[in-house]
């Protein structure tokens, strides 16, 4: 039987105080309050601060609990945000890859494009931000489907786009444990013939996927002579989505 | 062989960062440290240079060690810097001798009103290219050397030295007391209105004017070439570039021929169009600027719109008035509402810059109805920086003669969708963002990377070049007239609000 975690128990006080108090507290009054030292309640402060529980009042001397603490079941992350944070690492992919890339996030069952990055070869593209994409269809949105606990992963009706586009809600499960294992996501023709694509999840703090960062492009160039993902392209994509989380988990 | 870089400093207004980019111009780690912004007094803006410098030291060696690299595969540095921000430091003991006094701070407004005199703000102008106004630093220097009792001595004894922030990085990258080298470059040079924007020298009359003994001005170097090699924090590399952040971007978005032009969208924001080796002399408020100078190529030249307030209007969003809880959520808040409801904000928080300059004028929120949301005002905030770039704009067609037919952009504010497609709309032209949005820093690389032979010519950097975002214009002509037409009667309520009396010494 494994234990409590002390230092949850000790957050979870330090939130009760706070919400007890409308104009917030002090370290040195949490600290009395729980018989804390004020090195212990100000790590459990920045923490908190961190991942949005709390916030601080201009002086910095008072801490409250913020408005996202009452709203935990909305996105944590602005999509906005997360373009901004995500904007050098994707043009880094792309001029790496030659490839388009997307930044998307689950969004009532559909996967938002967040941001777009050209192909690198000054051709005539549109920005699609803002369009959605069929999540079981796409490399990007099986990234953030494999992880999502809303019940995305589990739609009444799978619809296809090419006969490659898994309709099956068995294999659909099987293919999104496939990307849980192996910590990316394939696309080969089950969106659009011809093209295939590579992405990968986002983890924010606490390990929370906040969306998904991919590449596509045409099969031959995306994967190898036996049709396989390539792998150098799959390291790629997988270090701009760990640096894209780094910053976020840097700077939160 | 293992793979070799250019490491590129910005020491920008609010942070520094390094960035190291490799053979193909590709970003390929990023390091950043904030400074503290000192506010000492209404109006004053101030950087402690020691803990610039000490950033410095921090985020080289943090960008080398995100890759797992080692400084033996940095080939060169290349800085670029926060301009006309001013520096005077001991030169025997190296220390700075009070804080760096920056861009934004107004102090000198009643210096340069009497500077001016009966022959008006573009006294010099035919000397150095620039209007008198708080924003350069030869006032600056003039009200440091004036306020601190027994320094103007010093400095006419040798003891003491200018520089702007490159220089400072120069001179400590170089050993600061133990032998470091004082030097900038033409670029930097041009914004003090101390040097003679044909001769690139520090001119006589112009130091005479502003009372500025010539023993504590560094060397004028080319932008790109080997300024000295290093002795701290990555000893044995050489410096190859140093320019003004602005000339950097420009120099970043590969804008080598006459007539290409890049607007860089920060803090501030700045429309530099490269005019060649010919100098331009504005009718419509903007600024004569050396663009950069090659080894001992001649220089080029450009001409500049400089806004004061764009990203630092978000900044006073979030941090003045609480209403976003970071600079990306207020896209977020502003498309909450269809429009701007009939709001405007002209931030003119120290003065209008181009293509106004008036020192006097102060921000208005216009328009405003009990209609207006939180949601308007966000939108407002971000619309004037389209109505600046557009005001702009205008004065740089006027001037060159040749309209603009598309804008490259770049700076962190190009993140914002809705800010780009504004700009498209209201300029009625494609807005281009470059795969690398960190043109800044890609300048400082490209400059040093050519000093050093690791790029051979400016060709092969032009093919690095590529569209990573585009945004076409879609808005119906009429309330483009009618938009604009709002915000130029806002700007009308800015003027005179700092009547002469109000000003403090």
């Amino acid at each position: 039987m494994p234990g409590t975690v002390q230092s949850i128990e000790r957050a979870a006080a330090v939130l009760r105080l706070l919400a007890a108090a409308p104009n917030g507290l002090g370290v040195a009054d949490l600290g009395n309050a729980l018989g804390l030292a004020k090195t212990t309640v100000h790590g459990i402060l920045r923490t908190l601060h961190q991942v949005g529980f709390v916030e601080q009042d201009h002086s910095g001397a008072h801490y409250h609990l913020s408005d996202a603490f009452g709203r935990l079941g909305e996105s944590y992350l602005d999509p906005n945000e997360l373009r901004s944070r995500a904007i050098n690492w994707a043009d880094s992919l792309a001029s790496r890859s030659g490839e388009v890339v997307r930044v998307g996030r689950l969004v009532e069952g559909k996967v938002v494009v967040v941001h777009h990055v050209f192909r690198p070869d000054d051709s005539d593209q549109d920005l699609d931000v803002g369009t959605t994409l069929p999540p079981h269809a796409t490399a990007l949105g099986k990234a953030v489907l494999a992880y999502d606990t809303s019940g995305a992963s589990r739609p009444r009706k799978l619809e296809a786009y090419t006969t490659r586009t898994i309709i099956d809600p068995a294999g659909l499960a099987d293919e999104l444990a496939a990307v849980r294992a192996r910590g990316w996501a394939g696309e080969f023709e089950e969106h659009t013939v011809e093209l295939a694509g590579i992405a990968a999840p986002i983890r924010g703090l606490g390990g929370l996927v906040v969306g998904a960062v991919g590449l596509a492009g045409r099969i031959e160039r995306i994967c190898d002579s036996r049709l396989r993902h390539r792998t150098d392209l799959v390291t790629m994509v997988r270090a701009t989505a760990e640096a894209i989380a780094r910053d976020l988990r840097e700077d939160a | 062989m293992a793979e070799q870089y250019v490491a590129a400093v910005d020491q920008g207004t609010n942070s520094t960062r390094c960035i190291l980019f490799d053979r193909r111009g590709r970003l390929v780690s990023v390091a950043q440290r904030e400074h503290h912004q000192l506010f000492p007094r209404p109006g004053w803006v101030e950087h402690d240079a020691g803990e610039i410098w000490n950033n410095v030291t921090r985020v080289v060696p943090a960008a080398i060690k995100q890759i797992g690299a080692v400084p033996s595969q940095i080939v060169a540095i290349g800085i670029a810097n926060q301009r006309e921000t001013s520096l005077l430091w001991d030169r025997l003991t190296g220390q700075p001798i009070g804080h760096a006094v920056t861009w934004q701070d107004t102090r000198t407004d009643r210096l340069v009103t009497e500077l001016a005199g009966s022959e008006g703000p573009d006294r010099f102008a035919d000397l150095c290219g620039l209007p008198l106004t708080t924003y350069f630093s030869a006032p600056r220097i003039k009200w440091m050397l004036d306020h601190t009792p027994g320094l103007r001595q010093r400095a006419e004894r040798g003891e003491i030295l200018f520089g702007t922030m490159e220089s400072w990085l120069i001179w400590n990258f170089t050993g600061g007391a133990r032998g470091g080298l004082h030097a900038t470059d033409v670029t930097n040079a041009s914004r003090t209105m101390l040097m003679n924007i044909e001769t690139l020298e520090w001119d006589d009359v112009l130091l005479e004017a502003f009372d500025v003994p010539r023993a504590i001005l560094p060397e004028i170097r080319p932008s790109s070439g080997v300024f000295a090699t290093a002795t701290e924090v990555l000893p044995g590399v050489r410096i190859g570039a140093a320019l003004g952040d602005q000339q950097a971007a420009l120099f970043g978005q590969t804008c080598f021929s006459p007539g290409e032009a890049k607007c860089t969208y920060g803090t501030g924001s700045f429309l530099l169009l490269h005019t060649g080796h010919e100098i331009v002399r504005s009718k419509h408020g903007m600024l004569t600027t050396v663009a950069y100078q090659i080894g001992d190529h001649p220089a080029s030249y450009a001409l500049e719109g400089s806004m004061a307030v764009t990203g630092s209007l978000v900044q006073w969003f979030r941090d003045g008035l609480g209403m976003i809880h970071t600079a990306a959520e207020i896209e977020t808040l502003a498309r909450t509402v269809e429009d701007n409801g009939g709001a405007y904000i002209v931030p003119a928080f120290s003065g209008l810059f181009a293509p106004h300059w008036r020192s006097e004028a102060r921000g208005v929120i216009a328009g405003l109805t009990g209609y207006i949301t939180k949601g308007h005002l966000a939108r407002a905030v971000l619309e004037a920086t389209g109505f600046q770039t557009l005001e702009v704009v205008d004065a740089m067609n006027a001037d060159s003669g040749i309209a603009l037919t598309a804008l490259k952009v770049d700076g962190g504010m190009t993140a914002n969708n809705l800010l780009m497609q504004f700009l498209a709309d209201l300029l009625d032209v494609p807005v281009v963002r470059p795969m690398v949005t960190e043109t800044v820093s890609l300048g400082a690389a490209y400059a040093a990377g050519l000093a050093v032979g690791y790029w051979p010519d400016l060709e092969g950097l032009r093919s690095n070049w590529h569209r990573a975002g585009q945004w076409m214009p879609h808005m119906d002509p009429a309330r483009r007239t009618t938009e604009y037409a709002n915000w130029q009667s806002a700007v009308q309520r800015t003027f005179n609000w700092i009547r002469p009396e109000d000003q403090e010494l």
